[in-house]
């Protein structure tokens, strides 16, 4: 039992914000924006069967950086932006490109693209060491939120605003939230039914190369703060949490929000406790909520299918 | 003394020169999946107001032809005209039910989101359904008897229910041509018979509808014209001419047509 240390109220839950507060809140803050951000571009990623390309992308990002990184010799967010869209893309469009051209279904096609261009991302990043320049391609999988407050701060007009990765997440997050709501008809209808949405003069290409364009941005700006397993977790656990509750994508949303919020809370101070990965705690915490989902939702969970077994297939009776 | 002709006047002219332009015209059509062609050299002009039935065997290319006039196929020869314009020109005035399998339904929307994508095409981007928009698509439901299930998620409806919500959609399309993919597909005969009895409603009101069916016992009592297929266009025309055993065997018979075995040949050789 000694792995696990004493619950101690106070410094579990009282202790974090009365010493180190600020510290503390940027940390919620980064997990909260992140939870968001990757919560509701995997809401469309789980209604378009697609949750492996977020895995995928969020590996495949690496080549894009490092390629960025060798033409501009920066590390400017807009270069490394750019690094991360034409990885994504490249590797979406690949996965379609060798599913299209050949037997390979879509689970193995997705496989060998990223794993493919990761190793590119790997090789790219020794042959950089080699030349005297230095990145860090440990830093880029596993970043950890803790450290997220130790960014330099940006200042505007003299004044620290906050950590760099956290405005820039506020930023992505924002910007992510105005695509759904401007087009949330469009997306609701291309994932539910592509072949109607472009008889209606929309255009379906469009829309999934937007939404694989937003996940990379997403993915990239998450990423090198919080780590891989936050983002890939996140892109996936929120949206599943979300639809054991509801029928209803924009609550969903909203839902995936809440999920955000608490999971971020949580485990917080589950990692005080536990004295263990931030990142890792938020991500158990998240699924925690999950499995609570699964087990007590009104509608779908597994107390209420128990306790009436029919459940599911009690409208058919009702016709007529 | 006349007015000289506005230029609206004059567009009108052009393209009723010969009457309005056909709802449908299809010249020389060819689609390939892979480059094995699946519908070879279609030839059709569909007159409006008619209610045209397509019928022939699993996998005469129905779906396929459907899909090529829709523009989601790529044609390899040949062209669609919708009211003498491209689809893409014309999209808002077709209206289109999909076979019933290409559809997830655990997606959460409910059955009145389903009938309110109808409208999108018309709100255009950006734009969300007005009440007006609710309206309509309320008209629909009841017009299939649906209005009942209007906030039911949509996989907790029977098959032939979730048939009625995707013709409540097409219908809320408000269109002047309607392409249905087997929308009686798993529907018990009651509901059959009022589908056909609103499709007989739409065209009576001058919109023109093809309608991929199965069941050759009944197509000859709903449809009044007829559009034979396999794998090329076997005959089309009023169904009292086309509807004899002589075509029909050409459409079913036991024998393959020369062109599908052609293609089974070719097939077999690649
Ligand atoms: N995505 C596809 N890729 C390759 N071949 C296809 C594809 N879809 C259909 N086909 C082939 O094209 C031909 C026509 O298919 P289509 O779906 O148009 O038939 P159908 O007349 O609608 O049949 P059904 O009555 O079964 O619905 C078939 O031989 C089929 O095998
Ligand atoms: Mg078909």
């Amino acid at each position: 039992m000694s792995l696990i240390p004493p619950f101690d109220f106070q410094r579990v839950f009282v202790e974090p914000w009365a010493e180190g507060g600020a510290l503390h809140g940027w940390i919620l803050a980064m997990a909260v924006l992140v939870g968001m951000a990757c919560g509701l571009v995997g809401n469309y990623l789980l209604l378009r069967r697609m949750a492996l390309i977020g895995d995928a992308i969020s590996h495949s990002v690496l080549p894009g950086l490092v390629l960025a990184f060798m033409l501009a010799h920066s590390r400017h967010i807009g270069v490394m932006f750019a690094g991360a869209l034409a990885a994504g893309l490249v590797t979406v469009f690949l996965i379609e490109f060798i599913h299209k051209k050949s037997r390979v279904k879509p689970d193995a096609a997705i496989c060998i693209t990223f794993t493919t261009l990761f190793a590119i991302g790997v090789v790219l990043t020794s042959l950089i060491d080699k030349g005297g320049l230095h990145i860090d391609a440990e830093c880029i999988l596993y970043g950890e939120i803790a450290f997220v407050p130790l960014e330099p701060p940006v200042k505007i007009l003299g004044r620290a605003l906050g950590p760099q990765p956290v405005l820039q997440m506020l930023g992505v997050t924002a910007g992510v939230v105005v695509l759904i709501v401007l087009f949330y008809k469009e997306l609701l209808a291309s994932s539910f039914d592509p072949g109607l949405t472009a008889s209606l003069g929309f255009n379906v290409t469009a829309m999934h190369y937007g939404l694989m364009a937003a996940l990379s941005i997403v993915v990239v700006s998450a990423f090198e703060a919080v780590g891989a397993i936050m983002v890939v977790a996140m892109l996936i656990i929120p949206g599943m949490t979300a639809a054991q509750l509801s029928d209803h994508l924009a609550t969903r949303h909203w839902l995936v929000g809440v999920h955000s919020i608490l999971s971020g809370l949580l485990g917080l101070h589950l990692s005080v406790w536990l004295n263990c990965s931030m990142a890792g705690a938020m991500v158990l915490t998240g699924a925690g909520f999950f499995v609570l989902a699964w087990l007590f939702s009104p509608s779908q969970g597994m107390i209420h299918r128990w306790r009436r077994p029919d459940a599911p297939g009690d409208t058919v009776s009702q016709f007529q | 003394m006349n007015p000289p002709s506005t230029r609206q006047d004059s567009q009108v002219d052009r393209t009723s020169a010969n009457g309005a332009p056909s709802p449908l015209e299809i010249h020389d059509l060819t689609v390939a999946y892979h480059k094995k062609p699946v519908l070879y050299g279609i030839d059709l002009t569909v007159p409006a107001g008619t209610l045209v039935g397509i019928i022939g065997p699993n996998g005469a290319g129905k779906s396929t032809l459907i899909k090529a006039i829709m523009g989601q196929l790529p044609a390899t020869s040949g062209w669609v005209r919708i009211f003498g314009q491209s689809f893409k020109e014309a999209c808002t005035r077709v209206g289109y039910v999909p076979q019933r399998e290409s559809v997830d339904w655990d997606f959460p929307v409910s059955v009145m989101d389903v009938v309110l994508m109808g409208r999108y095409g018309r709100l255009g981007l950006f734009k969300r359904p007005r009440l007006e928009d609710h309206d309509i698509a309320r008209a629909c439901l009841e017009k299939v008897k649906m209005l009942p299930f209007a906030s039911r998620q949509i996989g907790n409806l029977s098959g032939g229910q979730q048939q009625r919500v995707f013709l409540a959609r097409a219908l809320a399309q408000e269109s002047d041509l309607y392409l249905m993919d087997e929308p009686f597909a798993g529907v018990d005969a009651a509901t059959e018979s009022a589908i056909v009895m609103l499709l007989q409603e739409l065209k009576t009101r001058g919109k023109t509808l093809l309608v991929v069916h199965h069941d050759l016992a009944t197509a000859k009592d709903y449809f009044d014209n007829l559009l034979l297929l396999n794998m090329r266009l076997v005959a089309f025309g009023k169904t009292a001419d086309v509807f004899t055993q002589e075509i029909l065997q050409k459409t079913y018979g036991g024998r393959l047509t020369i062109l599908s075995e052609v293609a089974d040949t070719v097939r077999r050789q690649t």
